[in-house]
């Protein structure tokens, strides 16, 4: 067989059928269910008639649009304040109760932000086709799975069929070689290749992350970088198998045990992309570039390093972008040229899909630790992706270090990374934020987002502006 | 779903670059547990003057005057013109969902984020690609005309302007077919039940682990 990538190996395996007008069938291993894109998939299939397909693949949770205030979440789902919420959130117990989906309830352990809870609880793991009602579901492509975010339709469609009708993408390389520096993370490695790369520098492509800064990265890292590859355009970011990801996956819940466990290990190992296998698209960057990274405009291939400078609009040369660049900085109410560091925060969030695993916490309360928060920062979340890691950090002590600093420690959930539930910024607003989208209006109406690394939005909370954490002494100006 | 073969209609526009998924559908608006209703509060953030709500009568609000979607000449559109990667961002099907709501059967971009394009052909929405250079003729001579419309023939892909020349476009043999005849793809793929049935019984033998873990 001729050479192939991870990605041509994951579509292989998985294909059903090819059809003669370019189109596949593609079989689907793992399907996560969360409140807000399910309800008209679940209405879809009661109108036909249909049922799942198959109930082992189905793996549901609510994360969207729930509190994450303890004394709301303490109510349970009658207790959730907004009429509309309680009733999706109610809508998708009532669902998964019907047709029998295994479901994590909102105050349930094991129930977390769709993307730290497949991974965790060993739902996900190589080899698999992994899909979900929401675009950062390439996160679990770390885990070297072909996992990608669907529509409502095709929610329907794999419940119905445990199939999509597809295409293949095309493959591109994204190779980070070389060394990060101290207080270069993971998300300033995503947001450097969005910016190189821009927003839509992926579409139609699976990106594998190769090179010695995804080897020497941790499991959780590797999936804050695919996290945001659906920021470059692409559905699909990958990173193939090594011993990391098979230590990684050893002991989970609804991994195999014992010598299944061995024996799929063994197929995970060839998980990796053949020496001479085909990219249509390669990127080069070197890791030792790299400087932590801050969003300053309204799109994630807007980005500059901390040390560097807000971009002017009369140094932009392409007409569409230099209007682009206008409307940014008005929306932002930033001056073209001014230091990116000068940036005052009114709020920190940290949290999401991207930035709310263990790891994440530690990094964040490490910074923080023996702080206080600015007096000019209405408020610093500090938001766990799931039971088990607010469990765990809660073992570790870290939420008395976020507590003692002056930031909020909450319940699991999406929280401001959205702005569907009560966590969002006011208008105007300035906000540190670990989540991937600083569209307008992203995380409240109106509101400022600067995406950068939970160390960075830690650091920004203590000193209350946007600060180069490797320069962060907790003296605050 | 509905069929698509040939639209003659009115053009709006969109006229700026990376129009997200949050811009065409604001996220208060995902909540509800319905398919249908989304229109009135398609591009609610620039449309409107204040912040929109779920369930709110949106005629009592105050319009922007600056946005060209609420300038009467467009009024009724139902193709919209739009510039490059439109629809970046999340997976919602509330995006095409609020623009077909809202009237709009096709759009013409030069590019699309491609979960929201494969969401549009679920809806009976149709996403032509054309080049930026042909955009930029369209939009010119929509700007010049009120009232300027486009005919799009599926069947002959090919979107004819006014004075009768035409921009071919390409599309998906697939995808092309579902829209022409309306097709239900959940009912197309089951006429492969047996297929699946035996995909399945390879991979669980050699693969066993991959079925039955989560219960």
């Amino acid at each position: 067989m001729s050479q192939r990538t991870v990605y041509d190996k994951l579509w292989d395996s998985h294909l059903v059928k090819q059809n003669a007008d370019g189109s596949a069938l593609l079989y689907i291993d793992r399907h996560i269910l969360h409140e807000v894109t399910s309800p008209q998939a679940f209405e879809g299939l009661r109108i036909a008639g249909r049922k799942p397909w198959r109930l082992d693949t189905n793996l549901a949770t609510p994360d969207h649009n729930i509190s994450t205030d303890p004394a709301e979440r303490a109510a349970g789902v009658a207790g959730i304040p907004d009429n509309t919420s309680r009733i999706q959130v109610q809508t998708l117990d009532d669902n998964c109760d019907h047709f029998g989906i295994k479901e994590f309830k909102m105050n349930e352990m094991g129930q977390g932000i769709v993307h730290v809870m497949g991974p965790e609880l060993g739902a996900t793991m190589p080899g698999l086709t992994v899909v979900c009602g929401d675009s950062h579901t390439a996160t679990h492509g770390a885990l070297a799975c072909l996992a990608h975010g669907i529509g409502t339709s095709e929610v329907e469609h794999v419940l119905a069929s445990q199939c999509l009708v597809t295409k293949k993408m095309k493959n591109m390389r994204v190779t980070v070689d070389g060394v990060l520096g101290v207080g270069v993370t993971p998300k300033d490695v995503v947001l450097a290749i969005i910016a190189k790369i821009g927003t839509a520098g992926g579409n139609g492509h699976a990106i594998e992350f190769a090179g010695s800064v995804f080897r020497d990265m941790s499991i959780e890292g590797r999936m804050t970088v695919c996290n945001m590859a659906i920021e470059a355009g692409a559905r699909v970011g990958l990173v193939a198998v090594d011993e990391k990801t098979i230590d990684y996956c050893r002991g989970r819940k609804f991994m195999p045990a014992g010598e299944m466990f061995d024996k799929a290990a063994e197929y995970w190992r060839t998980l990796t992309s053949d020496s001479d296998a085909f990219f249509d698209t390669e990127v080069q960057m070197n890791g030792s570039d790299i400087a932590p990274q801050v969003s300053w405009g309204t799109s994630p291939e807007m980005v500059v390093p901390v040390t560097g400078n807000i971009p002017r609009v009369e140094d932009q040369t392409d007409a569409v972008k230099k209007k682009g660049v206008e409307r940014a900085l008005e929306y932002m109410g930033l001056e073209g040229g001014a230091p990116i560091s000068s940036v005052a925060v009114d709020r920190v969030f940290i949290g999401s899909c991207t930035n709310s695993r263990i790891e994440d916490m530690r990094a964040a309360a490490a910074v923080v630790k023996g702080h206080t928060v600015s007096k000019t920062i209405k408020q610093a979340l500090v938001v766990p992706g799931s039971q088990m890691v607010k469990e765990q950090a809660e073992a570790e002590g870290l939420d008395k270090v976020f507590i003692q600093a002056g930031l909020d420690w909450r319940e699991p959930g999406c929280s401001m990374c959205l702005a569907m539930n009560a966590d969002k910024l006011g208008a105007g607003e300035h906000c540190a934020s670990t989540s991937n989208r600083n569209f307008e209006g992203r995380q409240g109406n109106g509101g400022r987002t600067h995406l950068m690394s939970p160390e960075m939005a830690a650091a920004a909370a203590i000193t209350g502006h946007i600060v180069d954490v490797r320069e962060f002494t907790g003296d605050q100006s | 779903m509905k069929a698509f073969t040939q639209l003659k209609g009115l053009v709006g526009p969109m006229d700026r670059a990376n129009v997200d998924t949050d811009m065409i559908i604001p996220k208060q608006f995902l909540k509800s547990i319905k398919r249908s209703g989304f229109g009135p509060n398609l591009f609610d953030e620039l449309r409107y003057m204040d912040e929109g709500q779920p369930g709110q009568d949106c005629s009592q609000r105050p319009i922007n005057p600056e946005f060209a979607l609420n300038l009467p000449r467009y009024s009724g559109a139902t193709i919209l013109l739009a510039r490059k990667n439109f629809g970046c961002g999340s997976s919602r099907e509330h995006a095409p969902w609020a623009l077909e709501d809202y009237g709009f059967r096709a759009i013409i971009a030069p590019s699309y984020a491609d979960i929201f394009y494969n969401n549009c052909f679920k809806n009976g929405l149709l996403p032509v690609v054309l080049t930026e250079q042909q955009l930029n003729v369209l939009f010119a001579e929509m700007y010049a005309d009120e009232g300027y419309q486009l005919t799009i023939d599926l069947a002959q892909q090919k979107v004819v302007r006014p004075n009768g020349e035409s921009f071919e476009f390409d599309i998906d043999q697939f995808r092309k077919d579902c829209l022409i005849k309306g097709l239900d793809e959940i009912g197309l793929t089951l006429h492969s039940a047996q297929a699946i049935k035996d995909y399945e019984k390879a991979r669980a033998e050699t693969q066993p682990w991959v079925f039955g873990a989560i219960k």
